[in-house]
């Protein structure tokens, strides 16, 4: 029996079987941000165990709340900083250089096809994107990761994602995972990994497959993986070129972690999204998912774009397409953050960040800020925000607060009218 | 080795997440003790507010509720807010794989029934005690009306290690 591209990893990485089904793997990048890893850090400290297993594989950010918005967050970026500069990660990413994590750590070329990756964040799963396993993990996980540079896992079971059809103009990646998630619910992929595959997966950009890992978490699932290809050795291309002799030659080593053909799939999924509709979001659950003609109407009062999940140049551009020489609704705070610098004067290179700001935008600096309801668009009780993030949790941007998750395409066609808004109208 | 159980809190839903069980605005405290008044503040259940407060939630060491608990965010944040409000086992029908591990690396119970178990639990009527034989995976719920109810269920061997040494960090300390 052939294996999954997951089983090659866990196999190419277990360190131990402590008990029959239970794996410790190796980590190769153990990544950190200021919510989950300044606790990790005192309680290590407090246990007389303030030590890294290995300053090169651990990357730092501080991205949720940044800059800091008061004391305490000003005193969690501290320890993070202080911690970074005691054990010489040289990785960390400071004020001006940072931005949320899943969207920077790619950029800069930290996960390559293969690696096992875990994360103090549920969303760690984006990278999955890239072939590799990348899991969130909470904070004990995590200070054994920095510690001992090992997670345990139990045998990976894989669900097979299977994207068949044309997307038509103006139905994206966001539209693809909400309606994976509507299909599989939001605990249909518990301790499984979610596979993607398919041709409209192949013709896929990297943004476009991130998007899909990131959310697979919201399905319940331990992670996300696409195939490592030649869009993904194109991507990490100006980091491995020393290494290959060509971008095909990378493809091709690449491939190794490929899934077999007769690998073993606890469930396949096939969906055909020729006909799929632009989705939305309702109630509090991210499986609660519409068409966008079955909401067109309802009324939003602030539109966010940006977070890990939709926050990428691409995702700029789409919105900037519906955006550009409009202005938005009266009723309506219109918020984009750029997930990181790079996107942040690529958008400005562009002329993106000018389309918005005339719209009546504000444009904020890189951060998580209002995706987990800390800062930088925090809703008020009964307000509504049309959101290109992955959480729709009863009070996730503020208590009280409703948020309809979408595209950037649709997020914008939201702005303009001030309701939620059929983004295809906007399209000719 | 730790004993587990105690007075039981029903909440009778699905899908509670780590947003629901601790809210965000409170990531910012860096000691678990901070996390304590507010454990699941901002529940609803069916449109009603949740009390968190509630003279059974106080005495609770067990909670009792359905599926996909701990479902979302990572934050280890939701089984400290369960640790230092005393609860020491959760019992539902399924747990997000993250909160389950988190249960398990802090050395505290997240035990797994099938749904017709649950609904006997759910069924029981006064206040409810349970206590937990982790050895022979099996718990027992005893009614204040005199009523009990007796359920197996299954630990992972490696998750049963973990509660043996007192959580994930001694574990790998000692093995790794
Ligand atoms: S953008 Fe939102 S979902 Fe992504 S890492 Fe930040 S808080 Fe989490």
């Amino acid at each position: 029996m052939g294996q999954t591209i997951t089983e090659k990893i866990f196999a190419a990485h277990l360190r131990d079987t402590p008990t029959p089904g239970n794996m410790v793997l190796d980590i190769d990048v153990i990544m950190c941000h200021e919510i989950t890893t300044p606790i990790a850090i005192m309680d290590l400290i407090e246990k007389g165990m303030d030590r890294v297993c290995d300053p090169s594989r651990i990357k730092a950010v501080i991205d949720h709340v940044t800059p800091p918005k008061d004391s305490k967050t000003a005193m969690q970026a501290k320890i993070m900083r202080d911690w970074a500069r005691r054990h010489q990660i040289k990785d960390f990413f400071d004020i001006g250089r940072n931005g949320v994590c899943h969207a920077l750590f790619p950029e800069k070329g930290f996960i390559r096809p293969g690696n096992t990756v875990i994360m103090g964040d549920s969303h760690t799963c984006t990278h999955g994107a890239f072939g590799a396993f990348a899991a969130g993990v909470g904070t004990t996980d995590l200070e054994v990761g920095i510690l001992k540079g090992v997670c345990a896992f139990r045998a990976p079971k894989s669900l097979k994602v299977e994207v068949a059809g044309t997307l038509a103009k103006g139905v994206v990646a966001k539209d693809i995972i909400l309606n994976v998630i509507k299909q599989l619910t939001v605990n249909g992929g518990t301790d499984m990994v979610i596979e993607f595959c398919g041709p409209v997966i192949d013709a896929m950009n990297m943004a476009s497959r991130m998007t899909l890992c990131n959310m697979a978490v919201e399905a319940g699932a331990t992670s996300g993986v696409c195939q490592p290809d030649l869009v993904t050795a194109q991507y990490l291309w100006p980091f491995i070129k020393d290494g290959y002799a060509s971008v095909e030659a990378a493809a091709e080593d690449f491939a190794k972690w490929r899934s077999d053909a007769d690998a073993h799939y606890e469930r396949t999924l096939t969906i055909d999204v020729t006909n799929l509709a632009p989705q939305v979001t309702y109630g509090y659950k991210p499986d609660c998912v519409k068409d966008v003609t079955e909401m067109e109407g309802a009324r939003v009062d602030q539109v966010n774009i940006g977070s890990c999940t939709n926050g990428r140049i691409e995702d700029i551009r789409e919105a900037a397409a519906i955006i550009r020489g409009k202005t938005i609704a009266d009723s309506v705070r219109g918020i984009l953050v750029p997930a990181t610098p790079a996107i942040y004067s690529q958008a400005l290179e562009e002329g993106l960040i000018k389309i918005f700001m005339d719209s009546g935008f504000c444009v904020m600096n890189p951060t998580c800020g209002a995706c987990l309801g800390m800062s930088s668009g925090v809703l008020a009780d009964g307000e509504v925000c049309a959101s290109t993030t992955n959480r729709n949790f009863n009070g996730r941007m503020g208590k009280g607060g409703m948020v309809h998750l979408m595209s950037p395409a649709s997020a914008a066609a939201a702005a303009i009218t001030g309701t939620i808004t059929d983004p295809r109208r906007f399209l000719n | 080795m730790k004993q587990f159980g105690g007075p039981a809190a029903f909440i009778d839903r699905n899908d509670i997440n780590t947003d629901e069980i601790i809210p965000a605005k409170y990531l910012t405290e860096i000691t678990k003790k901070a996390l304590a008044p507010h454990l699941l503040e901002d529940l609803r259940l069916e449109g009603q507010d949740f009390d968190p407060h509630s003279q059974v939630m106080q005495e609770a060491r067990v909670l009792i509720t359905r599926s996909n608990f701990g479902c979302g965010s990572s934050r280890e944040h939701a089984v400290w807010a369960l640790e230092v409000n005393d609860i020491n086992v959760v019992i539902g029908e399924s747990f997000a794989r993250i909160f389950r591990q988190n249960m398990f690396n802090c050395g505290i119970l997240a035990v797994e029934l099938s749904k017709a178990d649950l609904d006997k639990l759910f069924g029981l009527k006064g206040k409810v005690t349970v206590a937990v034989d982790l050895d022979g995976e099996q718990l027992t719920a005893t009614s204040s009306t005199g009523e009990t109810a007796t359920c197996t269920f299954t630990l992972n061997p490696f998750d049963k290690k973990l509660i043996g040494a007192g959580g994930w960090l001694a574990f790998a300390d000692a093995n790794y």
